[in-house]
This record gives structure tokens, C-alpha cells and sequence, in this order.
């Protein structure tokens, strides 16, 4: 049976003053449909609040399809359903009463394709604060976020050029920087190094451990190393075709060392041992 | 070419050189293409040639004068266009405003999920459709529909806010408010498809990359949709600007054919290509000459909007890309 191992108690938690429980996202996933197709099902993930959790698993298993969910980014396809539930900091985010435009104010993004919008840069990094009607000093907030996202160099000197005229590592970038300027509660990134150098590379794991002092990150990577440079927890997903279906599930979470090390299943084992053998 | 002197052999490699006959082909549509942009220039060349001998004698006759001067008076050879430039530009103008709204708020409602997909191709076809029907039907339209529906809110309108310029005048049949109207209509399909095409361009992960931000719907289409297709509206507008400024029939029918230059939206008109289909008819040859010289100054606008336009669109599209 899979494990649906629960998340670690409060005293992992890294700074003082969070809740007791210190988890950001309590995701109860019971299934997932895109129409009929079942493409998640018992899957009880948690990204824990000042910790950066990963997602691994094979190409197909629906790490994208929860992580999505984690913030209602599914709701804009039309034959997508969910079953279970997500609470963000207590609150059930699937609730009637709840607007997932605010969910999504709070809980940001990070696409696998970088996708800024055609305007300026500075515009791009401005674009959620504007929406969010911040007042105050806007050219500092850009350049924050900028310097975070390990592009304030190269683009400080062209601040009104369009963002689509940057190279596609540079636009992730960019979209990293438009993600985190509002200060989101939780920033979900979607493989969001499948673009970049390894440079690049570094420079987005460096930002993810420092953003983890203020926010909660969950991360969906195939790079394994990755997984075990930044992440403190690991989701570990497979996908299930006894069925003639291809359905993902949660097979383990939990500390990344001990998933890495000594993982409680054999598929878990099995697919770490192929990636490192 | 390449593909000679380049001769590698991979043992089991399936790549291979173009053959002959691929190559031939490929160099003869490139030849086909530049003939076919060639012959397209050529054409505008010869036309503004041929136009422009016709008008020569007038041109010399009356110089700049025609172009400022609103008269026509055939019977003392006394001719000026300036009203006619303005009722073509002052219509076209009004039309784009109205179907330019029209037109960007259609495509909005078609392209963003208000409707679904079927709905919306339906929608589609039927604002398609208002582009074929012919002119002098939308004429008839105007006529026998238009004008007397708003004639009684003209007036009223006259009567109690007369002092501002676009009601200075009643409104007693033909003039520039149904011809408006009308021209607006005509026009919409251009934009709307046109502006429609520029929003289904955009690709799924700006709408994503919008909606991820905590956008609402509207913030999306306002902040996100409309700025990213700008270029393709603004090329819309330019080519119904174009349609607006050529419409002939109905505008002949709708507009009074007087040559005034009014503010007012009551009062008749005139446009330069209802000019030259209702005096070519009876035209002696002297005053052909005189419409000729119009006629290319019909052309020279059309081609001045089309240019501004242009670089428009270049200019907001270097802002998108570089
Ligand atoms: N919009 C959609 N409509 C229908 N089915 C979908 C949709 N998006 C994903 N799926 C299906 O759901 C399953 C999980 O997809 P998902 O994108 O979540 O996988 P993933 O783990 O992120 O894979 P990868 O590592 O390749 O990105 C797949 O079988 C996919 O075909
Ligand atoms: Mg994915």
C-alpha cells in the first residue's frame, strides 16, 4: 500500500512564531479527473511553511496536475476535477466561499516555460504589485526582486525594454522575479530550471534557499540533484498502470535525506537507484 | 549550392541533399513570390501613373487651390475640394471610432471564454457575413431605416443641446449621423476578425502566466490580453480606416452630397469617393480632369493613412520584440 506519510511535526520548523503545525499547504488529494480520465488519485502532500519541498517523480505521474492544484492554476481547464481538499494555513482553498484569484495572490507561480508578458521589464516585475494597488516605493521593489532573481546585472541598464527581447533563461528569470515581488506566501515553481544554464542554475537554487527564510516553496524537478541540493522535503510520485489507466500517486514524502538514503518503498528505491547507478 | 561541394556520406545516414528537381522548385516559388510582390507594386505604380496624367492638366490648372478650397461650380470651372476631404476623413474617422469599440469589444467577447467554442465560431460567421452583404443594400438600409429611426432623437437632441457642435444643425434627411452609422457597420467585420486573429495569436501561457498573478478575468483581458495584441488592433483599425475611407455606394446614398464643412452630425456632406460616383456620370471632360485630380487625392490619403499605420504598428511591435 502506499505510505501517505504525514508531515514532520512543528519542531522542524525553522523560525519561530509559525503555526503549530508549520505546514503551508495541506493537500489531501483523493483524485484528480481531467474528464473521465483519472489522473491522480490518494496523494497527501505537504509544503511546509520556511522549507523548500520537492516533487519527483516519472515524466506523467501528475506532479504538475498537484502542484497546480495547490493554488487553483487548474481551474482554468474546464474538464479538470478534484476530489479531496487543500487547505492553505487552515483555510480549505476549494471552499464556495473562497476566490481562487485571491488564492493565487498568495500562493504564486513559476512556469515551466518562461512566459512574461510583451511589456517592459521593469513593467513585468511591477505587474503584481500594480495589481495588488501596493503603495510605495516601486522602483525599489523592482530592483529587489530583480537582484533576487540573479538579473539585476544584466538588465539594469534596460529597465524599459520589452521582457520577450531577453534571452529564455533571462525570461525565467524575469518570471522569477515577477513571482516573488508581491511576497507571496508560497511560490509552486514547475521545473523552473528546464531552461536554464547551469549558472542560471545556481543562481535560481541559491535564491529558492534564501526565499525559504520568508516563504514556503514547493518545486517540481526531474534533476535529482537538485532535489537533494535544495530541497528539505521530497514527495516522491509514480504512476500506476495496472488499470489500463496511467494514474500518479504519492508513494512517499518525507525528509529528502532519508527519501534519497533510505526510502520506506521499493519504487521509491528503484527509481533513485536507476537515476544514480 | 550547398548542396554540391558538400558531399558527406554518412554510412547509414537517411539525410540526404536536396534532389535537382527540389531545389528547381524551391527557386522557382521564390521567383513566383518576388514576381507576384513585383506585379503588386507595379500595379499601384501604373494606376497612380495613369490617374495622375488624367489630373495633370487640372493639377496645373489649379495647383495646392484644389486641395483647400471647398467649391464646385462647373459652370464657372470654379473647383476645390477641401469639403469633400473633410466629410470623407471627418465620417471615417467617426465610423472607426464606433466599429473600433464595437469591433475590440466583439473580439474580446469571442476569443475569451465568455462563450463556447462552438458559439463563438457561430458568432464568428455571422459578423462575417455583414461584410457581404453589397453596399447599395446597406444604402437602401440607411434610407429607409436608418435615417427615419434617428431623425426624431436628432432633433430632440438639436433642440436641447443645439449649442454644442455636433448638434448644431436639425436633421432633415441625409447626412453625416446615418452615414456614420452605416459606414460603422460596414466596417466592424474588418475589425473585429482582424482583432479576433490578434487575440487567438496569443499564446495559452500568457493567459496562464496572467491568471497565475491573481488577475481576475477582466484584470487578464485589461492588463495582460489587450496590451499584448495590440498590434494586431491597431492593424485592424488601419485596414477598416482603409475600408471606411473608400466606402463609395452607401455613402453615396446616406451622406446628401453637399459639399459642407460642419461639425454637426445632422448635417449633409460629401466624401471624396461619393463625389466621384455621382458627378463622373454627367462629367463634361474638364471636369473629369477636376475628378481625376480628386481621385488621386483620395488615393494620397489612403496611402498616408496606411503609412501611418505602418510605422505604428512597427513602432509598437519593436516595443513587443526588441
Ligand atoms: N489539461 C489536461 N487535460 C487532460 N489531461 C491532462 C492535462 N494535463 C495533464 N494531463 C494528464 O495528466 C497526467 C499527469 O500530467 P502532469 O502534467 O501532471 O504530469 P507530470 O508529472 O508533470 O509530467 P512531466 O514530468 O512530464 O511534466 C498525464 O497523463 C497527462 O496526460
Ligand atoms: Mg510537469
Amino acid at each position: 500500500m502506499v505510505s501517505l506519510n504525514t508531515v514532520a511535526p512543528a519542531a522542524a520548523s525553522p523560525r519561530p512564531g509559525l503555526s503549530e503545525t508549520g505546514v503551508a499547504i495541506d493537500a489531501r488529494v483523493e483524485k484528480i479527473y481531467y474528464g473521465d480520465f483519472l489522473a491522480v488519485r490518494d496523494s497527501h502532500v505537504a509544503v511546509e511553511k520556511g522549507q523548500i519541498t520537492g516533487f519527483i517523480g516519472p515524466s506523467g505521474c501528475g506532479k504538475s496536475t498537484v502542484l497546480r492544484s495547490l493554488n487553483r492554476m487548474n481551474d482554468l481547464i474546464p474538464s479538470f476535477r478534484l476530489m479531496g481538499s487543500v487547505t492553505f494555513l487552515g483555510q480549505d482553498i476549494y471552499a464556495k466561499s473562497v476566490d481562487p484569484v485571491v488564492v493565487r495572490r498568495h500562493i504564486g507561480m513559476v512556469f515551466q516555460q518562461p512566459n512574461p508578458f510583451s511589456m517592459s521589464i521593469y513593467e513585468n516585475v511591477a505587474f503584481g504589485l500594480r495589481l495588488n494597488r501596493f503603495k510605495g516605493d516601486y522602483d525599489e521593489k523592482v530592483e529587489t526582486a530583480l537582484r533576487k532573481a540573479g538579473l539585476w546585472n544584466e538588465v539594469k541598464d534596460k529597465l524599459r525594454q520589452n521582457g520577450l527581447a531577453l534571452s529564455g533563461g533571462q525570461q525565467q528569470r524575469l518570471c522569477i522575479a515577477r513571482a516573488i515581488a508581491t511576497n507571496p506566501t508560497v511560490l509552486l515553481m514547475d521545473e523552473p530550471c528546464s531552461a536554464l544554464d547551469p549558472i542560471a542554475t545556481r543562481i535560481i537554487e541559491e535564491l529558492m534557499l534564501e526565499l525559504k527564510q520568508e516563504y514556503s516553496v514547493a518545486i517540481v524537478t526531474h534533476n535529482m540533484q537538485q532535489a537533494m541540493r535544495v530541497a528539505d522535503k521530497t514527495a516522491f510520485f509514480s504512476v500506476d498502470i495496472s488499470k489500463g489507466g496511467r494514474t500518479g500517486f504519492l508513494v512517499e514524502q518525507g525528509d529528502t535525506r532519508q527519501i534519497f538514503h533510505d526510502p520506506r518503498e521499493k519504487l521509491t528505491k528503484d527509481y533513485i537507484s536507476g537515476e544514480f547507478s | 549550392m550547398s548542396a554540391e561541394g558538400f558531399d558527406l556520406k554518412g554510412d547509414n545516414s537517411i539525410s540526404r541533399p536536396p534532389s535537382r528537381g527540389e531545389i528547381l522548385a524551391d527557386r522557382a516559388f521564390r521567383g513566383i513570390a518576388y514576381a507576384s510582390g513585383g506585379l503588386v507594386v507595379a500595379m499601384l505604380a501604373y494606376i497612380l501613373w495613369e490617374i495622375g496624367g488624367q489630373a495633370a492638366p487640372a493639377i496645373a490648372r489649379d495647383g495646392l487651390g484644389f486641395l483647400t478650397r471647398a467649391v464646385w461650380n462647373p459652370q464657372e470651372h470654379d473647383f476645390g475640394i477641401l469639403a469633400e476631404i473633410w466629410g470623407t476623413l471627418y465620417s471615417s474617422i467617426l465610423a472607426l471610432l464606433i466599429a473600433g469599440f464595437f469591433g475590440v469589444a466583439v473580439a474580446i467577447f469571442l476569443t475569451q471564454d465568455f462563450l463556447d467554442a462552438r458559439l463563438a465560431r457561430v458568432f464568428r460567421t455571422v459578423i462575417e457575413m455583414l461584410a457581404a452583404i453589397p453596399s447599395v443594400v446597406f444604402g437602401l438600409w440607411g434610407i429607409y431605416v436608418v435615417i427615419p429611426a434617428i431623425r426624431p432623437v436628432a432633433n430632440w437632441l438639436h433642440e436641447f443641446l443645439g449649442f454644442i457642435p455636433l448638434f448644431s444643425t436639425p436633421m432633415a434627411g441625409p447626412g453625416m449621423a446615418p452615414a456614420v452609422i452605416v459606414l460603422a457597420i460596414m466596417v466592424l467585420p474588418t475589425v473585429a476578425a482582424i482583432s479576433q486573429d490578434a487575440f487567438q495569436l496569443i499564446p495559452y501561457k500568457v493567459k496562464e502566466a496572467a491568471y497565475g498573478m491573481g488577475t481576475t478575468r477582466w484584470e487578464a483581458i485589461q492588463k495582460v490580453m489587450l496590451p499584448t495584441a495590440s498590434s494586431g488592433i491597431a492593424a485592424s483599425l488601419v485596414l477598416g480606416f482603409g475600408r471606411a475611407l473608400g466606402e463609395t455606394m452607401a455613402l453615396a446614398m446616406l451622406i446628401g452630397n453637399s459639399g459642407q464643412i460642419s461639425l454637426s452630425l445632422f448635417s449633409p456632406a460629401n466624401t471624396l469617393a461619393s463625389l466621384l460616383a455621382s458627378q463622373f456620370p454627367e462629367a463634361g471632360a474638364l471636369e473629369v480632369e477636376q475628378l481625376m485630380y480628386a481621385a488621386l487625392a483620395l488615393l494620397g490619403i489612403a496611402l498616408v493613412v496606411n503609412i501611418i499605420g505602418t510605422l505604428i504598428m512597427a513602432m509598437s511591435s519593436k516595443q513587443t520584440v526588441s
